[in-house]
């Protein structure tokens, strides 16, 4: 066993630089549709099956909270362009301002699976591995909501989950802000709404953030924990050309 | 094929029952309800029959239509695969065969939630899939008349309430939930230990906290909508189910798959089954608290991931499977990209393999824990690695080979003691087989297209892969148009999980997070 420390040691730092520097290892992320000045947007917007591009005058614009990473507009003469970036936060609309500044370097979270599929909770599951060591940035994933300053929600919240993530919500100390990950959180995401599934976070308690993405990577799950204490800034949900 | 033929000549013979071939290795039998369990149980005697899945099709929109029930097995001594229809007119029972086929007595309590379909002689424990605090009693969400938009209104009285089993009387006796929101990143379900003190003498799962009705809400889309939602609705082994969904639409299509693509496919499934077991290693080390393995495993998943999304833009394999083939190809960049990455990842997984099996405070934790027996195994027909880790050599890639498999198959790996230590081992093994199944495929790889056009027609079809935590049974039923009719899900999950509780009796109580990681079951596969 006392060889452990000795391997750990052996591998020396793993960790990416980011926030202080840009991060732009191949596949950290899987990318996103950016909107285009496109002369057939009518033929694009078409490209995708759950209405996150719209033609608008000056091109198509991508609305990400729906976009589920299908990649059905990433080729083909009528694609859109994809960028690497992984700042993808967006404001859900209670307008409640960061947290303040004693969060800022220890900010605990908990986590709960509203009904997400694995790979949502894989990429949450990553924010602890070496690579991305969300400990760095005085975050902290706590078992307890009583403990915790951030609930991080992933899923379509189904109605079997409602009561918990209300108790969970409930049982939070103030002040305390919630952030849904993963389109599904958001809307429900290619779940939608129906007998199963609220679809969506917001219904059943407040929102502050979205975090969109199908998945998010663990790099914008870190964005979108790093805007609730204003160490990021969010985007816009919907991006014009 | 000689293999059916045998099959067919004994069905006739023995029990006078009629069969059709509808495909090489492929028999359809229809049958009256009374004959199912004494046909069932010979199958599983006298040919060591598997079963694979139940589906219920309702068979018109009325309110009380009948169903169309479908017992699927198959032999993998010849890899024969067998159909059994029966019809059942509304308000009728069938013989429950939990009795003898023990796997299928999940599949009757969930066809009982939610078809309202009742089983003669089956035990029905009530709350399964529809939770009892949660669900008015006698509404059966896969019936035509069922809508699939809204809950249904739960009268809050007695009727709804729902409190946790307990079997233990014995004085200190208490249950010990853990869940549905519990640890740091787990899914979500929760799990009753029953105990007098230390030691764990039964375990209660309560599944379906996850439950999305995926496959009601597949109805009525497009096969390209449902294709999205099969991806989606468990995420960690996407490729795998959304190649069993591909291969139905072909069958009904009768499209045939260009050899490039599938040698693809196979390429990426396996790819999908390392970084599964691989997530897995990563949690089994963690639930030991040996963070610097859970470190070493977490930096390979992140790099098989960010392997997935060079080759094919996603870290999920999410849109890269369509019918007829792949959206696109691998160009000749990312073959060689492909066959340089992989032999050093296997080379660190190889390394950690060496670190953890040399790790004795580890393996204290790991041996003879969370064991199921061989024959505990054999009876709840469990599947996968956990299958391979407890003496069952089955594996579909072998007994229904699909797709590349006929020519490339792999070694299966095979352990007996059943415990944590050798669904490690299995899962080692499997992930060493894997990366060489790769770049062989990758070596000899077919040159041209990699997509045909596959029309649609009206038709039903069951598809099958070997997902990374086992047999998995996809149906689907379409029109003319292209919509979806049925979509029956039949995964791993929902066969390990019915297993999972016998292996936790008698443990102590601190070992129980460690038993579920050694397990690796997804919850989201399992409640879909
Ligand atoms: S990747 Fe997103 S925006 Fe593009 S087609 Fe798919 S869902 Fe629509
Ligand atoms: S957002 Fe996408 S990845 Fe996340 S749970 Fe939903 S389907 Fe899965």
């Amino acid at each position: 066993m006392s060889f452990w420390p000795y391997f750990g040691l052996k591998r020396g730092i793993k960790t990416t630089s980011w926030p202080s520097a840009k991060e732009q290892s191949p596949g950290i992320t899987p990318g996103r549709p950016r909107s285009a000045s496109n002369a057939s947007s009518n033929a694009t917007t078409q490209l995708c099956p759950t209405g996150a591009l719209h033609p608008v005058e000056t091109g198509v614009s991508v609305d990400l909270t729906h976009c589920i990473h299908c990649q059905r507009c990433r080729q083909g003469p009528h694609a859109l362009p994809w960028e690497d970036d992984v700042a993808w936060t967006v404001n859900a609309g209670t307008a409640l301002s960061p947290l303040g500044y004693r969060f800022r370097r220890s900010l605990h979270v908990r986590y709960i699976d509203a009904g997400a599929c694995g790979a949502c909770i894989n990429e949450a599951r990553l924010l602890d591995a070496p690579v991305y060591n969300l400990h760095r940035l005085g975050i902290f994933i706590t078992a307890s909501p009583r403990d915790a300053d951030v609930l991080l929600v992933a899923g379509p919240i189904t109605n079997a989950m409602c009561t918990a993530v209300r108790k969970a919500y409930s049982a939070m100390p103030h002040p305390k802000r919630v952030v849904g990950m993963g389109v599904c959180a958001i809307n429900g995401g290619i779940f939608g709404e129906n007998f199963a599934c609220v679809g969506g976070l917001q219904k059943i308690v407040p929102v502050d953030l979205w975090i969109p993405g199908c998945p998010p990577p663990p790099l914008a799950i870190l964005h979108g924990l790093l805007a609730v204490v204003g160490r990021t800034q969010c985007t816009t949900a919907e991006e014009l050309p | 094929m000689s293999t059916c033929t045998q099959i067919q000549d004994w069905l006739g013979v023995q029990t006078g029952i009629s069969s059709q071939a509808v495909a090489a290795q492929w028999l359809q039998l229809q049958i009256q309800a009374s004959r199912l369990p004494e046909l069932t149980a010979a199958l599983v005697r006298d040919w060591q029959a598997e079963f694979a899945t139940l589906l219920v099709e309702e068979e018109e929109s009325a309110v009380d239509a009948c169903l169309a029930v479908y017992y699927f097995f198959y032999l993998p001594r010849n890899g024969c695969l067998l159909e059994i229809q029966i019809r059942v007119q509304p308000g009728e029972e069938l013989p429950a065969i939990s009795e003898t086929v023990h796997a299928a007595d999940w599949h009757e309590r969930e066809a009982e939630d939610l078809f309202g379909l009742r089983f003669t002689g089956h035990p029905f424990l009530g709350d399964f899939v529809l939770h009892d605090d949660n669900w008015p009693e006698g509404v059966a969400p896969m019936r035509h008349s069922f809508d699939g938009l809204h809950h249904p209104k739960v009268q809050k009285d007695s009727d709804t309430e729902w409190s946790p089993p307990q079997i233990l009387r014995e004085e200190g006796a208490i249950v010990f939930p853990v869940g549905p929101v519990w640890g740091d990143f787990h899914e979500s379900g929760l799990w009753m230990l029953e105990t007098p003190g230390e030691q764990i003498r039964y375990l209660h799962t309560r599944l379906f906290y996850k439950y999305r009705g995926v496959e009601k809400i597949a109805e009525g889309q497009t096969l390209d909508r449902a294709l999205l939602l099969v991806e989606r609705f468990s995420g960690a082994a996407a490729f795998a189910h959304a190649w069993a969904y591909c291969q139905a639409v072909e069958r009904i299509g009768g499209c045939k798959v260009p050899a490039r693509a599938q040698d693809l496919r196979l390429i990426f499934a396996e790819l999908e089954r390392i970084r599964h077991h691989a997530a897995n290693i990563a949690e089994i080390s963690g639930s030991t608290a040996l963070a610097v393995a859970k470190a070493m495993a977490q930096d390979i998943v992140e790099d098989l991931l960010r392997l997935s999304a060079r080759l094919c833009g996603h870290r999920y394999f999410f849109g890269v499977l369509t019918p007829g083939g792949l959206h696109h190809d691998l160009d000749p960049w990312r073959q060689n990209l492909l066959a340089e990455t992989l032999p050093s990842l296997d080379a660190r997984l190889h390394e950690l393999e060496h670190l953890l099996k040399n790790s004795s405070s580890f393996l204290d934790r790991i041996e003879e824990m969370g064991t199921l027996s061989p024959e505990l195994a054999q009876s709840y027909g469990v599947v996968g690695p956990i299958a391979r880790a407890s003496g069952r050599a089955i594996d579909l890639r072998l007994t229904l080979p699909y797709g590349a498999y006929a020519t490339l198959a792999p070694t299966v790996p095979i352990a007996q003691e059943g415990d944590g230590y050798a669904r490690l081992r299995i899962f080692f093994s499997e992930i060493h087989i894997s990366a060489e199944l790769i770049l062989k495929t990758l070596h000899q790889i077919s040159a041209g297209p990699v997509h045909t056009p596959c029309p649609t027609f009206e038709g039903r079809a069951l598809a099958w892969v070997e997902a990374p935590s086992g047999a998995t049974f996809h149906w689907v039923h379409c029109d003319a148009a292209g919509m979806v009719l049925r979509l029956r899900l039949g995964t791993p999950g929902f066969r390990n999980w019915h297993a999972f509780e016998r292996a936790v009796e008698n443990a102590a109580f601190q070992d129980f997070p460690i038993i579920l990681a050694t397990w690796g079951l997804s919850v989201a596969e399992n409640d879909r």
